[in-house]
């Protein structure tokens, strides 16, 4: 399943890219794409584990930029 | 940001007046003891904290979350570090200095990115221009009276109605009335297009001039809209191997420059014996070694080009397919519906003086095949035509008809040579079409395909970029070889059925060097497996044709073949500018960090690395969208 999220006030463009690669390493996470640009961010991830996958994406987005919200 | 930008212009005057008054009168001198140092430091550390609180807050707030080397806090380092040296000089007798300095490196840092922001929201305008194809709401018909629903309620088979100014907001057929509609946030098309009852309509349409009812025939989220809006805002998620290159490189680059700058202070100060310069140098290596300049400049240079490409009726579905049509040499076209209109016209019929016999024999034979061909027959015959005989399709040759005794042959040369009919050849660009009557040879009818008039422009275009452009066609060899010479095509594939055509690219794709790109041209229809297989596969007219939209990588939206031209330009000029942005900011952040550790350099030069080459290759990557401005200016005009 490919979920895209709207993401608030991303607004470091480096941040965005620790994000992706810390995301990346979920073991869960097929794929993982974060845009600064576009403010969001698309998460591919197997079905039945995609919703405890996305806490751990909240965790990790809110441990690189704590201003940061995804909106779900 | 408002906010900011007002605390920013605050800080800014009041440092432009400190700093002022402090050179013409230089404060410290001013007082004695402790407060030769403590005044200054108090009053450029008071405006400091107005511009820079924030970073310094999420910089100690980043710290107990682990993340060290976030910008927040080498900033929060260089800026304290620099306001400790000032005050250390000062404590041991030196000339008082550097307090400007620490306060004018925050400043600066700050004034940068409120730029920085400015810029990608407005380059994200661009953007949401197109998303304001989204409609908001429709107007449902049920038992005559009308009601106001949101788009994604509306199914299959009802009935809407949209006033003059509003947007059409599902897929459907007219029902009733007649407008005109503006299509040109669609599909960059400026001319309006006058719609009547049982055409289709597509939603994002604006309706111009009178109400008009529509009977829905997709759901929101299969409407060409929704799709539109889909591809476009995930054309940034395909990144391009330029921009992983840049946050890969950002990813070892700050650590690197941080440990540098430690080993520098460190050692530095162990062997010299001057502390102090060491340290102030290796402040200068921390404000350098931000990442973002270099992270946001590559990728804000596609995302306008996207931007100005869909601006331009062009979709383009990820900034990887323009740094490959950068690469593309080959650019192979299919004939039929791409580089010509598909709407076969009969050229000539030989003999002339026969011709309403042959074309009645012909129409007969191809009454009811759908193919263009049968199509252009029939309707050139424009008569009833008599019914009764039996059909009989021979693959790839033509029709057999029969009743009773009676034959009518209808097709190719392989057709007449089977049957042992006598014949003469004809030697004509086209498609042939051999008409024989009970073992005797009637004619023959010439059908030829209309060229695109915009065709020559597009293949001289490629041709000065030096592209090879090829041709597939179902056509025989010496058509397609009359055609692709009064074209100027570098080469031509004939005799091609629709399944040969992936194995034609198959083939082109093995001749071409690995650096280079194949690029497919098709209509959309039936070549779907084609543009998948090519390097970048563009479809043109993918309004309204689902299949195309989603096998292709761009997208033309309106039939002009000169849209290629446009992407491709548009890919060049974005890459230059890329590259242009990779290389001076990286020349500049190696060339200071090489003079600051030379001691050549200080922080107002280490500041300039920083933000200043952020906003230069941000102002750089803007140009993607000027000069396209200018290209298209020229091209109305000619």
């Amino acid at each position: 399943m490919t979920k895209v999220f709207r993401l608030k006030d991303l607004d470091c463009a480096n941040c965005a890219a620790k994000m992706e690669n810390c995301i990346k390493k979920l073991n869960a996470i097929k794929h993982v794409s974060v845009n600064f640009l576009t403010q969001k961010m698309m998460v591919e991830a197997c079905d039945d584990e995609f919703d405890i996958v996305m806490q751990e994406v909240v965790k990790i987005c809110k441990k690189i930029e704590p201003d940061c919200k995804i909106i779900m | 940001m408002k906010k900011k930008l007002e605390r920013i212009l605050i800080a800014l005057c009041l440092f432009l007046v400190l700093f002022t008054v402090d050179k013409l009168i230089d404060i410290g001198r001013q007082f004695s003891g402790v407060n030769r140092i403590l005044i200054p430091f108090v009053l450029y550390f008071i405006v400091y904290l107005i511009v820079g609180y924030d970073v310094l807050w999420k910089a100690v707030r980043n710290i107990f979350h682990g993340q060290f080397l976030d910008e927040n806090f080498l900033m929060l380092i260089a800026t304290t570090g620099a306001f400790g040296l000032a005050i250390y000089r000062g404590a041991t007798g030196q000339n008082l200095e550097g307090f400007d300095e620490a306060c004018a490196v925050l400043l600066f840092y700050q004034t940068g990115e409120w730029l920085q922001t400015y810029a990608t929201s407005k380059s994200r305008k661009s953007i949401e221009h197109l998303m304001g194809l989204r409609p908001d709401y429709a107007n449902l018909v049920v038992n005559e009276a009308i009601s106001r629903v949101s788009p994604e309620e509306i199914t299959v088979g009802a009935l809407i109605v949209v006033n003059p100014g509003e947007k059409i907001p599902l897929d459907g057929i007219v029902v009733k009335g007649t407008t005109d509609l503006d299509t040109k946030s669609l599909t960059g098309e400026s001319l309006p297009r006058n719609v009547q009852i049982d055409d289709d309509v597509l939603s994002g349409c604006i309706n111009l001039t009178s109400q008009i009812t529509i009977r829905v025939t997709k759901t929101f989220y299969d409407s060409t809209v929704a799709k539109i809006l889909d591809l476009v805002e995930n054309a940034a998620m395909k990144k391009s191997k330029a921009e992983n290159f840049i946050t890969k490189f950002a990813r070892y680059y700050t650590p690197a420059v941080i440990t540098m700058a430690v080993l520098f202070a460190v050692i530095g100060g162990a062997v010299t014996g001057m502390w102090s310069t060491a340290l102030y140098r290796a402040l200068s290596f921390l404000v350098v070694s931000c990442p973002c300049a270099l992270v946001i400049s590559v990728p804000l240079s596609f995302f306008i080009a996207l931007g100005v490409a869909s601006k331009n009726g062009i979709l383009i579905k990820g900034s990887n397919y323009l740094e490959k049509l950068n690469h593309t040499k080959i650019f192979v076209f299919d004939k039929t519906g791409t580089l010509t209109k598909g709407n076969f016209a009969i050229t000539a019929v030989e003999p002339i003086e026969k011709r309403m016999e042959i074309l009645h024999l012909a129409a007969i034979a191809e009454k009811d095949s759908g193919h263009p061909i049968a199509r252009a027959i029939v309707s050139a015959y424009a008569q009833p035509i008599e019914s009764g005989y039996t059909l009989t399709n021979v693959s790839g040759c033509g029709v057999i008809a029969t009743k009773g005794t009676e034959k009518i042959y209808c097709g190719n040369e392989q057709l007449l040579r089977e049957q042992h009919i006598d014949f003469k050849p004809l030697n004509v660009a086209g498609s042939l079409v051999y008409v024989a009557h009970n073992q005797t040879y009637i004619g023959c009818i010439v059908i030829q395909d209309e060229i695109k008039p915009e065709v020559h422009e597009l293949l001289t275009g490629l041709g000065a970029m030096s592209a090879q452009t090829v041709m597939l066609t179902g056509d025989n060899a010496v058509a397609a070889a009359q055609i692709a010479k009064k074209l100027g095509l570098t080469a031509y594939r004939a005799n091609l059925l629709p399944q040969d055509k992936v194995n034609a690219v198959e083939e082109l794709i093995n001749t071409k060097q690995a650096t280079e790109a194949l690029c497919f041209v098709g209509d959309g229809i039936n070549d779907a497996p084609v543009l998948m297989r090519a390097d970048v596969g563009i479809s043109m007219g993918g309004i309204g044709s689902d299949a195309a939209l989603e096998a292709a990588d761009i997208i033309l939206m309106h039939d002009d073949l000169r849209g290629i031209l446009t992407a491709k330009w548009l890919a060049r000029r974005t890459m230059q500018i890329v590259r242009q942005n990779i290389i001076f900011s990286l020349l500049v952040k190696f060339g200071i960090l090489f003079l600051s550790a030379l001691g050549f350099t200080n922080l107002w030069v280490a500041i300039f690395g920083d933000v200043g080459v952020a906003l230069l290759s941000i102002l750089n990557a803007f140009r993607v969208r000027c000069k396209i401005r200018q290209k298209l200016a020229l091209k109305k005009r000619n």
